[in-house]
């Protein structure tokens, strides 16, 4: 079959979209790829029932001490799916109001006190670090008697926290290189907590898609509303590719 | 109601008769080459983005704070609790990006088709006052958000008048309002950010497009529609070649803007910080004085500038050299139509040497961009293994592109100067193949 100069061209048009989308989406996975040596977290903010298992952890082993300044429990009541009781009664424990931001009621001074530096906001901390740093983190901690609460990490050397789950991960330890023994090799657990390897390293999935979603809640809507908007976009196009062959019919 | 608006038209005529002719004269009755390609988009695109950059900044002054207290705060609260806040936010910081591709696109294309050449040079040299505006403009709002990015990126741009000598260091602080970038800074970049330098920017678009008309445009030919035979089906005495920009050139350029608010849309709906490279990971922290950044660079559109003041050594004492080479790699394209006095416009019909040139020109810019952001320190341990001299091969790479950015410009003034060049013969009238 041979096609006619328009379609060749309609063709050639469609094609240089797919080679620009192409690029686009080759450059930005590459370069979140680029993040340095830390596993894939596997997160996904449109999983709904992962978002709540990470909110009911987050309000259950990390609000005690970490405010979530910027993000308010009626947000999250309607981007979770969770009814205004559910989340007063089972992930509001400050005894904030349904339109108040998520504050921990840990006082600054005592956080700088019992840490040396007071726990920070993690509102944003995905935003800053990236999803797998957090799965990363939290997943890295093991005993180190030399430092002062106990814990150290190999993903954040030296970090004053102590690992929040480890009633969940149970105990890990790190193996020393052979021929440096400053420098972990890897780490291995211990002592088994209530969890398995799996299931811990799902939890701590869970905790960053919801940490995802907290440090971007516009995330699930631009990506509902971006499919629409291109669609519209690329039928503009097409129309106004159109229009200008018709203008030009006549242009020598 | 067409009768309606012809008597509006006719009451508007009677007292501002001309004000017709002007439509006329930039719209419907400006003959414009038929010739023009791909890269003819980019103008009107730059207009569409100009466009999209006021309309959403002023939305987004209507909740911003410009105070080092509030800013970071009020930012966030744009992007969680202001209906639509996070569409407007990204539209802007987007556009922000794509500004600098298609203001770097259509630069390119006067470099390609020899658009500052006799008798376009004040369109040059107004296009590069934009450009130059453009840069101080994209600064002070990077500076807005207050995020750590946004203090110490601020920090070592100012501080780079303090290495003017003798007033260098009171300059800064009267920069600053401060001894570091703080409230005083913060509230008077807004100012000039979301007024004094938009104010600037139109100006001198309205003056680079009337200057565009006086003159007529260039076109891939780089021949003189003009010049060329009289007579096209609209005016007997208007060039053969030329065609009305309105309605010709109005429906292309529609295509032109559809194609690209699409890619647009993806990078806004689907990738709105493209990988850290249009919003940085670390601007996500708020700007604190006691914690610097691992790596401080600029966004990518300066790299390429940040590049060359790094790469050139401090000597005699100072590190104004390193300055006076940013500023310099700006300051030098604005004389570019005096340097190359080449006797053909288009790159179609020039010397092989003025081929290569540009090519390596194209190159430079890129590989400093690389070298500015980073990218080229963080390839060098993989490419040469970890015992490599990071540095050293850092330093080496980017000071011999510093000198092929400037050897560009000292190439191309003995290269046309001298009558080194051998061109190909120019057609008399531009070629267009339509399909």
């Amino acid at each position: 079959m041979t096609m006619t100069k328009r379609q060749l061209l309609m063709k050639k048009y469609v094609s240089s979209i797919a080679l620009v989308f192409g690029l686009l989406v080759g450059g930005t996975s590459a370069m979140a790829s680029e993040e340095g040596g830390l596993p894939s977290a596997g997160t996904n903010v449109n999983d709904q029932a992962s978002l709540q298992r990470g909110a009911k952890l987050f309000f259950n082993y990390c609000v005690g001490c970490h405010s979530l300044k910027y993000a308010r429990y009626a947000r999250i009541s309607e981007d979770l799916g969770l009814s205004e009781k559910e989340v007063m009664e089972n992930l509001n424990f400050t005894g904030a109001k349904f339109g108040e931001p998520v504050i921990s009621h840990m006082p600054e001074a005592s956080g700088q006190q019992f840490f040396g530096k007071a726990p920070p906001d993690l509102s944003l901390e995905v935003r800053a670090k990236g999803a797998d740093w957090v799965y990363g983190y939290l997943n890295a901690f093991y005993l180190d008697p030399s430092r002062p609460v106990g814990w150290n990490n190999t993903v954040f050397p030296n970090a004053s926290m102590p690992n929040p789950l480890w009633e969940l991960q149970g105990l890990q330890t790190a193996v020393m290189k052979a021929d440096d023994k400053e420098a972990v090799e890897k780490l291995e657990l211990t002592q088994p907590g209530k969890l398995t390897p799996v299931q811990f390293q799902q939890a701590t999935r869970d905790l960053a898609t919801f940490l995802e979603y907290v440090a971007e809640p516009a995330a699930l809507q631009r990506q509902r509303y971006g499919i629409w908007v291109l669609l519209f976009l690329a039928g503009f196009t097409l129309l106004a590719y159109m229009l200008k062959k018709e203008y030009w019919k006549d242009v020598h | 109601m067409a009768n309606v608006f012809s008597r509006i038209g006719d009451w508007v005529n009677e007292r501002a008769p001309n004000m017709m002719p002007a439509y006329r004269k930039h719209m419907t009755e400006y003959y414009a080459p038929k010739n023009f390609n791909l890269w003819y988009y980019f103008g009107s695109l730059a207009i569409v983005v100009l466009v999209n950059q006021i309309v959403t900044g002023i939305f987004l002054t209507m909740n911003y704070k410009p105070s080092a207290a509030e800013a970071f705060a009020s930012v966030e609260y744009i992007m969680r609790d202001v209906e639509w806040g996070w569409l407007i936010r990204y539209m802007h910081s987007t556009g922000a990006s794509l500004f600098f591709v298609v203001v770097l696109l259509h630069m390119f294309r006067g470099l390609l088709y020899g658009s500052y050449h006799k008798p376009r040079e004040l369109v040059w040299l107004l296009g590069m006052l934009i450009f130059l505006v453009l840069m101080a403009e994209a600064f002070m709002g990077y500076v807005l958000p207050w995020g750590n990015m946004s203090f110490w990126g601020a920090k070592v741009i100012i501080s780079l008048f303090g290495t003017v000598p003798v007033i260098g260091n009171t300059l800064v602080e009267w920069i600053m309002g401060d001894f570091l970038p703080a409230d005083a800074t913060l509230n008077r970049f807004f100012a000039l950010h979301v007024i004094a330098l938009p104010l600037v920017l139109l100006l001198l678009v309205v003056l680079h497009i009337a200057a565009l008309h006086e003159v007529g445009s260039n076109n891939p030919d780089g021949v003189e529609i003009k010049k060329g035979p009289k007579g096209n089906r609209w005016d007997a005495n208007k060039p053969a070649d030329g065609i009305p920009f309105h309605p010709y050139y109005s429906v292309k350029d529609l295509f032109g803007v559809g194609f690209f608010l699409t890619i647009a849309a993806f990078i806004i709906f689907f990738a709105p910080t493209f990988g850290g490279w249009f919003l940085e990971h670390d601007n996500f922290i708020p700007a604190n004085n006691l914690v610097t950044p691992t790596h401080i660079k600029p966004v990518w559109y300066f790299t390429p500038f940040y590049a060359i003041l790094r790469m050139i050594p401090s000597f005699f004492g100072t590190a104004l050299w390193g300055v006076l080479g940013m500023f310099g790699a700006i300051a030098v394209l604005f004389v570019l139509p005096w340097i190359d006095a080449g006797k053909v416009r288009s790159i179609r019909y020039r010397g092989t040497g003025y081929k290569v040139a540009l090519g390596l020109f194209v190159v430079s810019f890129l590989s400093l961009g690389a070298v500015g952001a980073g990218v080229v320190a963080e390839l060098i341990p993989e490419w040469f293994g970890a015992s490599a001299d990071a540095t050293f091969l850092e330093n080496t790479f980017g000071r011999v592109m510093t000198l092929i950015y400037f050897g560009y410009f000292v190439f191309l003034w003995v290269y046309t100067h001298l009558g080194m060049e051998k061109t190909k013969p120019v057609p008399d009238r531009v070629v267009y193949d339509h399909d």
